[in-house]
This record gives C-alpha cells, sequence and structure tokens, in this order.
C-alpha cells in the first residue's frame, strides 16, 4: 500500500523553527544587539546597504542577524523590502566634489591640494590575528585633524584642466536619469543606467572582471586617479519651495580610474575614465566596478570587444547576486515531472541504442561464421 | 512581536505596492493584446527568491481580489513544499480563499504543468516561469533574439529541432516544448511536460506568464490558437505512459514514476493530486491502491 | 464647485480595490473582446470625463504614464488638474508619445495611426485608447473575430471614429505594432485588441 508523502506545511513551519534555533544558538552567550553590528560590523552593513540599494544602517543589520552572517541572504532580505516602498522623489544628482572627505588616496599624484588622507584604512595594517581584540580591550581614542572635513578638489578636476583626460560623461540636456528598479533592463544601455546596475552588483563578480581586465582580458592601463570616502549632502528639489531641501547625507565610496588611451578614429589620444561609486566604505567595489565600467566602454572608444568584462549582456545579466543564487538554488525545487519526462525519452533512445548495438553484433558474429 | 519589532519594517497589503501593481497590470494587457510576445516589466523583488516563482507570484498579486479563490500547484501537486510557500504566502497577504479543488478555483498558479481537469471560461491560469525566451538556448543574447522575434525569423529554431531527428530520429525536447502563437510568435510554454502542450491549444481561460528573475510577462488570451513546432514527417506527439495510474486507474494523464524499495520496484502515479484524489472519491481504483480512502487530514 | 475641489474628490473610495475590481474588468474584456465587462460607478470626474473612463484612468495610470486627451477633454482645466491629482500621469506632448489617450468625442477623434503603434522590437510600446461610447448597442454592427472568442461576437458600439472598419483593418496590418482599444459605456467596459479582425456584416 502506498501513502503519498503529505504534511508539506508542518514541514515547512518545522524546519523554520530550526533555522530560528539555529540562528540563535547556545542561550548562554548574548544575544546580539543591532547596535553591536551596526558600530562593530560597519563594513558588512556597507556592504548589505550597498548590494541591497537601500541606505540604512539598522535595517542593514537586522538583515545580517536575521541571515546568520550570510550577505547575499541578508542582501536578499534588504531588497525584498526596498521594492515595498513607496517612492516620494529623487534626490538631486549628489556632489563628490563637496564631500566632507575622511579618506582620500590619489596613485596619480606624490601630493597634492587637500594632501593624501590615509583615513580608516586596512592598508599597511600587518595580517596578523590580534588577541588583544579577542580579549575586548579598551581601544585608544585616534588622533585626528582639528578640521577633519572640508572640501577636497577631485583629481580628475585638476586633468582636466591640462586637457588631457575625456571629459566628464555626459547626457543630454533633457535627459532623465532611468532607474533600474523600475524599469525593465533593455540592451545596449546608456551608462546611467549601466552604473546603476554595476553598483549593486556582487562585490566577488565585479572583483573577479575587473581583476581579469588586469590580466589582460581587455586590459585598460588603470591608475587610481582617486579613491576617496566620506560624507555627501542629499537635496531634494520640492516643486513649491524655491531653494532645494537639505535630507541629509549619506557615506559614499567613490573611485575615479584614470585609463590610458592612444587615441582611435573617434577620439584624440587622451586619459579615458572608469568609474566606480558605492554605499558605505568599500574601495575593493568601488575599484572593481571603476575597472568594469571602463572595460564596458569599449565601443564608446572604438575598442575591440574580445572579453567577457567588456560584453556589456554578460556582464549586466549576471552582476546581480540576488537573481543569481535564486536562480542556482531554485534547481533544489522538485523537478520531478521534467525529470519524468527525460527519463522516458532516455530510456527508450537506449532502448533503440542498444537493439542497434545487438543487431550490429549479431551481424559481425554471421559474417565472422561465413 | 513588540511594538518596537513591528515599527522597523511594515509591508504593504498584498504585498506589491499599488504602482507596482498598476505597472505589471498595464504590461499583462499589453500581453493579452500581443499573445506570446513577451513584454519587458520591470519585476521586483519578491520576499521567495528568483526562480522560485516571483514572476508568477507578481502576476497573481497584481489580478488577485477578495473574491478569488486561488489554488497553487507545483509538479501538479498542491502539497509540494514551494506550493504551499506560496499559498500560505497568499493566505497571509492577501486574506484570499484557496483550494485544492482545479474546478473552484478562479486563479491557479502553477510550475512545471497544467491540471488535467480541463479548465473553464474565467478561470486564470498563472504560469511561474524560468527562461521565457524559447530562442535562448540557440542564442543567449537578448540583442538578438529581439531582433529575431521582431523579424519572425525562427529559422534558427528548425533547424535545431531538425538536427535533434538527424541524430536522435526523433525531436528530443520533452518540456519546455516551443510552440508557435496565432501563426506569428514562437514562445515558450515554460518547462511543462510537453504533454501539457495541447491543453493550451484554444483553452477557455486565459493563460498568464510571469518571469520575474528575466523581466517578462506575457499571455493567451482564451481561444488562442497554439501549435506545437514539428515537422510533416515528424509531427508533434504527447508522452504516452504504458499503464494507468497505480492509484486510481486514470489514463491518458501525466504520471510520476515513485520508487518505492531499494531494488527498482516502482509505480506510477498521477502527477495532478487533486485530479487523482477526485477519481479515488468517486471510487477509482487502481492496483496498488489501499482499499478504502484514507481519511481526509 | 471651484476646480480646487472638483480636482480633489470623486477619485476612488478604496483605491486597492477598487482599482482591482477595475483592472479586473479591463482585463476581462481585453481577453474576451467584444464581451461587456460591467463595472458599478466607481469614480466621479468632472465632465466631460465619464465614470467609467475616469476609473480605469485611476486603477492604470501614474506617473509613468504619459496622458493625452482629445479637445473636448483637453478644454475644461477641471478634467486636466482631477487626472493630474489622482493619477500623477504627465500630459504628453503629442499623441504619439502617449501611453494612454482618453477619447470623449470618439466620433470626431483625429486617425487611429497618429498614435504610438509600438515598433516592431517592441510592440508593446503603443497608445491604449481609451474611448467613450454611450452603448455597445446602437452603432453599426461589427462582428468580431480573433484570439480571446470563441467563434465570433457582435457589438455596435455608438459613436465610433470615423471609417473604424477600415482604419481597423490597417490596424490589424501592421500586427504586431498597433493600438488598443477600450471602450468605456456608462455600465462597463469591452475592448478590442490590436488582434481583433472585424468581418464586414452582410447587409
Amino acid at each position: 500500500m502506498y501513502v503519498a508523502v503529505k504534511g508539506g506545511e508542518a514541514a515547512i513551519a518545522n524546519a523554520h523553527a530550526l533555522l530560528a534555533d539555529r540562528r540563535r544558538g547556545d542561550r548562554s552567550v548574548p544575544a546580539l544587539r543591532l547596535d553591536q553590528i551596526v558600530e562593530q560590523l560597519a563594513l558588512g552593513v556597507d556592504r548589505v546597504m550597498s548590494e541591497g540599494s537601500l541606505y540604512d544602517r539598522e535595517l542593514a543589520a537586522l538583515a545580517i542577524v536575521q541571515a546568520r552572517g550570510d550577505m547575499i541572504e541578508a542582501i536578499f532580505l534588504v531588497r525584498a523590502y526596498r521594492t515595498t516602498l513607496p517612492r516620494f522623489g529623487y534626490t538631486k544628482a549628489i556632489d563628490t566634489g563637496a564631500m566632507l572627505v575622511e579618506r582620500r588616496v590619489s596613485a596619480t599624484y606624490k601630493d597634492l591640494p587637500g594632501g593624501q588622507l590615509l583615513g580608516p584604512t586596512f592598508d599597511y595594517t600587518h595580517r596578523l590575528l590580534d588577541p588583544e581584540l579577542a580579549a575586548g580591550g579598551d581601544v585608544a581614542e585616534p588622533l585626528q585633524r582639528a578640521s577633519e572635513a572640508e572640501a577636497m578638489q577631485r583629481v580628475s578636476a585638476i586633468l582636466a584642466r591640462e586637457g588631457l583626460i575625456e571629459p566628464d560623461g555626459d547626457m543630454p540636456q533633457d535627459h532623465v536619469p532611468g532607474d533600474i528598479t523600475r524599469e525593465p533592463l533593455e540592451f545596449p544601455m546608456a551608462r546611467d543606467i549601466r552604473l546603476q546596475a554595476l553598483s549593486r552588483g556582487d562585490e566577488g563578480f565585479l572583483l573577479a572582471l575587473g581583476y581579469s581586465t588586469q590580466r589582460g582580458y581587455a586590459r585598460n592601463h588603470p591608475f587610481v586617479g582617486e579613491v576617496r570616502i566620506g560624507e555627501v549632502e542629499l537635496e531634494l528639489d520640492v516643486p513649491e519651495l524655491p531653494f532645494a531641501v537639505p535630507l541629509g547625507s549619506v557615506r559614499v565610496t567613490e573611485c575615479q580610474m584614470v585609463n590610458q588611451f592612444k587615441g582611435s578614429a573617434k577620439a584624440p589620444p587622451q586619459f579615458t575614465r572608469g568609474y566606480g561609486l558605492v554605499f558605505g566604505q568599500s574601495e575593493r567595489k568601488a575599484m572593481a566596478m571603476a575597472l568594469c565600467d571602463r572595460a564596458l566602454r569599449a565601443s564608446e572608444f572604438g575598442e575591440d570587444v574580445v572579453a567577457a568584462a567588456q560584453d556589456e549582456e554578460f556582464v549586466i545579466s549576471h552582476s546581480d547576486n540576488v537573481q543569481a543564487t535564486g536562480f542556482v538554488e531554485h534547481l533544489k525545487l522538485p523537478h520531478y515531472v521534467d525529470f519524468q519526462a527525460e527519463l522516458d525519452l532516455v530510456r527508450r533512445m537506449r532502448a533503440e541504442h542498444d537493439a542497434r548495438e545487438n543487431a550490429g553484433k549479431a551481424e559481425e558474429k554471421r559474417e565472422a561464421a561465413e | 512581536m513588540t511594538a518596537q519589532a513591528t515599527d522597523i519594517a511594515t509591508y504593504n497589503f498584498a504585498y506589491l505596492d499599488e504602482q507596482t501593481k498598476r505597472m505589471i497590470r498595464r504590461a499583462i494587457l499589453k500581453g493579452i493584446a500581443i499573445p506570446g510576445y513577451q513584454v519587458p516589466f520591470a519585476s521586483r523583488e519578491m520576499p521567495m527568491p528568483y526562480g522560485w516563482g516571483t514572476g508568477g507570484v507578481q502576476v497573481t498579486a497584481s489580478i488577485i481580489g477578495p473574491d478569488d479563490v486561488l489554488k497553487v500547484i507545483d509538479q501538479g501537486a498542491d502539497d509540494t513544499t514551494n506550493a504551499v510557500s506560496i499559498r500560505a504566502f497568499f493566505k497571509k497577504v492577501a486574506n484570499v480563499a484557496v483550494t485544492t479543488e482545479t474546478a473552484k478555483a478562479t486563479i491557479i498558479q502553477t510550475r512545471h504543468r497544467i491540471p488535467e481537469y480541463p479548465l473553464t471560461t474565467g478561470q486564470v491560469l498563472v504560469y511561474q516561469v524560468p527562461i521565457p525566451e524559447p530562442l535562448r538556448f540557440l542564442e543567449p543574447r537578448e540583442t538578438e533574439t529581439r531582433k529575431m522575434h521582431a523579424l519572425e525569423e525562427y529559422g534558427l529554431m528548425h533547424v535545431k529541432l531538425y538536427e535533434d531527428i538527424a541524430r536522435h530520429g526523433r525531436i528530443a525536447t520533452t518540456y519546455a516544448y516551443p510552440v508557435k502563437v496565432e501563426g506569428r510568435y514562437v514562445m515558450d510554454p515554460s518547462p511543462t511536460p510537453k504533454f501539457d502542450n495541447p491543453k493550451m491549444h484554444r483553452s477557455p481561460a486565459l493563460q498568464l506568464f510571469g518571469a520575474g528573475r528575466e523581466k517578462r510577462i506575457y499571455a493567451l488570451p482564451p481561444f488562442t490558437d497554439v501549435v506545437s513546432l514539428d515537422f510533416e514527417d515528424h509531427p508533434f506527439e504527447v508522452q504516452t505512459f504504458d499503464q494507468p495510474c497505480a492509484l486510481c486507474a486514470a489514463e491518458n494523464v501525466y504520471l510520476d514514476e515513485v520508487i518505492l524499495d531499494d531494488h527498482g520496484g516502482h509505480m506510477f502515479v498521477c502527477s495532478d493530486t487533486d485530479h487523482c484524489e477526485k477519481r479515488r472519491a468517486e471510487g477509482h481504483r487502481g492496483h496498488l491502491a489501499p482499499e478504502t480512502m484514507e481519511p481526509a487530514q | 464647485m471651484d476646480i480646487a475641489t472638483q480636482a480633489i474628490e470623486g477619485s476612488f473610495a478604496d483605491p486597492v480595490f477598487d482599482a482591482q475590481t477595475v483592472f479586473r474588468a479591463v482585463m476581462d474584456a481585453m481577453a474576451r473582446p467584444g464581451t461587456l465587462q460591467p463595472l458599478p460607478i466607481f469614480a466621479r470626474p468632472p465632465a466631460p470625463l465619464s465614470a467609467t473612463a475616469g476609473a480605469i484612468a485611476l486603477a492604470l495610470c501614474d506617473n509613468d504614464t504619459p496622458l493625452w486627451l482629445d479637445p473636448v477633454l483637453q478644454a475644461p482645466a477641471a478634467v486636466k488638474s482631477w487626472l493630474g491629482f489622482h493619477t500623477g500621469a504627465p500630459l504628453a506632448n503629442t499623441p504619439a508619445d502617449a501611453h494612454f489617450a482618453l477619447i470623449a468625442t470618439p466620433a470626431e477623434m483625429m486617425a487611429l495611426d497618429g498614435f504610438s503603434q509600438g515598433t516592431q522590437d517592441y510592440p508593446d510600446r503603443s497608445t491604449t485608447l481609451i474611448l467613450q461610447v454611450g452603448d455597445l448597442v446602437s452603432g453599426a454592427p461589427l462582428l468580431l473575430e480573433g484570439p480571446g472568442i470563441e467563434r465570433t461576437a457582435t457589438i455596435a458600439p455608438a459613436q465610433m471614429p470615423r471609417h473604424f472598419v477600415e482604419q481597423w483593418k490597417q490596424n490589424n496590418q501592421r500586427f504586431p505594432r498597433g493600438i488598443d482599444i477600450v471602450l468605456a459605456t456608462p455600465d462597463g467596459v469591452a475592448c478590442l485588441p490590436r488582434t481583433t479582425r472585424i468581418k464586414t456584416m452582410e447587409a
């Protein structure tokens, strides 16, 4: 006698109860508070905000806890919440030139107005595990400039004065910036749309693609013109008011990559640009994004499209980790109806194949016997 | 949940905001007006992963109202985990009546099957679609496939099917078998077994297809011509089964193979669980069916 | 009533469920061309915008959908401000830019091919016309066939555009490009998607 499997609902509920238990772990260990995550796992929070496309540290921290530290799951949680939020309007474009800079480094000049500002960086730390952190010891107050926050000219502006770098990307006067969260993607895409997709793209995917350009798969001779991290003001134009309304500020990381370009039929020899901008502090992501942006501009400069990083449909269609993880993981859903269809086909084809083989063997035997 | 816990994140009724629903509704209307054409839409992140029915869920969430009765199936069954999960989602966010009975449902969301019980006028069948582009495996680029649809240039598809015949003696596509709609658009029927293709042809029900990750919606209005691609010398044919359902003795239905033991023992039972239960309730018995119905759970 | 008050009143009493009901009627009408899907009165827009056409606009239009109004609807400021206030839809500069067109006097309207027909690549980028008609029985009878229609259907909408049958034939010939029509009557809604063919009625 056969009894069909039932009780999916109960099984799901039980599985989720077990998940909640494992998430909490040993009850004698204090539960994590969101402020602890916001303060002490800040770069993880930044990544979730950036790829989740929602600037809210507390929600990102909640997502990280809920996801048990699985970053892509946390990003997914934030995205699925973000998508339900009503849209009040679009702020004016942020001005990263007016950024209150906490860190700014340039690889193209030894010194420059505003100076090289190392800021809170892992660079030049020796990667030695620090047992004192495990002990939770006190941390000394840092030394900082008296006026930490001041606007600094961007390196691209310095280069532009000499006319040796292409002008900053311009859109036609009446161009309304697109919004990848409200409009379906269409290829080929305008650069504003492409940059949005890259900015929320998976850090690991963009890192690997950016790296591939350095290893010769569409090499684009990059120099870090500048990486800067700091706070920028958000302003909203309200039709009824004569001035833009300040809404607060967000922390962003911007990378301006300066790329050598020997010129083509379309453009004179000059430096070209690759651009990266992400929420929070993530130089790796901003730099990888800038490398990919420059690679994806190949056709603009009349360069041959020869490598994966230059292929817009390939890069943008596969950069979103929420989409990627969903589709890869959906393979564990039941597929037995389709599998049954394939099973039937393979059985039939196999039977025909074996019949042919046997017939062939019989024929050989007969010939040998003759 | 404490007051503080509820303050941090709240969701809209029926999950989608009204603007999103309007956008999806407009895409559905265009899809109905251009049968088989894939309408791009700004698919949203949903609270279930891409690839797990987000397209179907967005379509259902955009059409469903308080008077609707919803049925959700996966592999033909109402009790597979993903079907249970999606049904629970709509119960929670839209407080809608649900059923497992095909005839009682006004909206049926499905993955991989079309119910055996014939659909009727007024019913809507919503398909979850992973890859809506029937030409995708022949040409990975959207820019190219869009041109092919625009020019009605489907030679590549016929070449592929014909290569199958040359190599295997038959068309080796058993599911997601491409169809031509009203003599114009070649369409992916979603990964339903080709057994179900004939049910799409001139169905009295409205058929809507949602592909969330790929951001496409398409549709078949009722009484629309849907023809499976084939060749004169190799006409389209559906799968047949050598034996009836082991539980309800149904013939000419799609069967799942169930493994019974470690020694290769197996049996074939209806993939459409509602259809099978109905038949058993009517007294039909297959050779492995228990003598009496197990009590309802 | 002044324009400001007129602009603010007369929208859906229950925005979520009213929009769903109106959409479902339009969807069913589009899926089964030639059938009248009844609709109660959900909206009270300023004249000459009809209750049905107003409700359809509320259900489907927003700031992503430029709207075109025929001259009769264009004229009174109250209609524009009502639509603007409740839907946020911008007015289209030309009929060819419009996602939706609201037409109060179809008998006097411009040619169908003046609206956006979509492109061969994106035939969905076409204008959907919402025509206000008095009824579906007093005009010239149209015998319909095509997807959504089991055999044939007949409607006789009043006040249809001039040379409609000839214009519609041309619309069919542009397929997959072309416009779709929503007929808004006082009792409900019927549709003519671009796939519907009009068989000439034998006299």
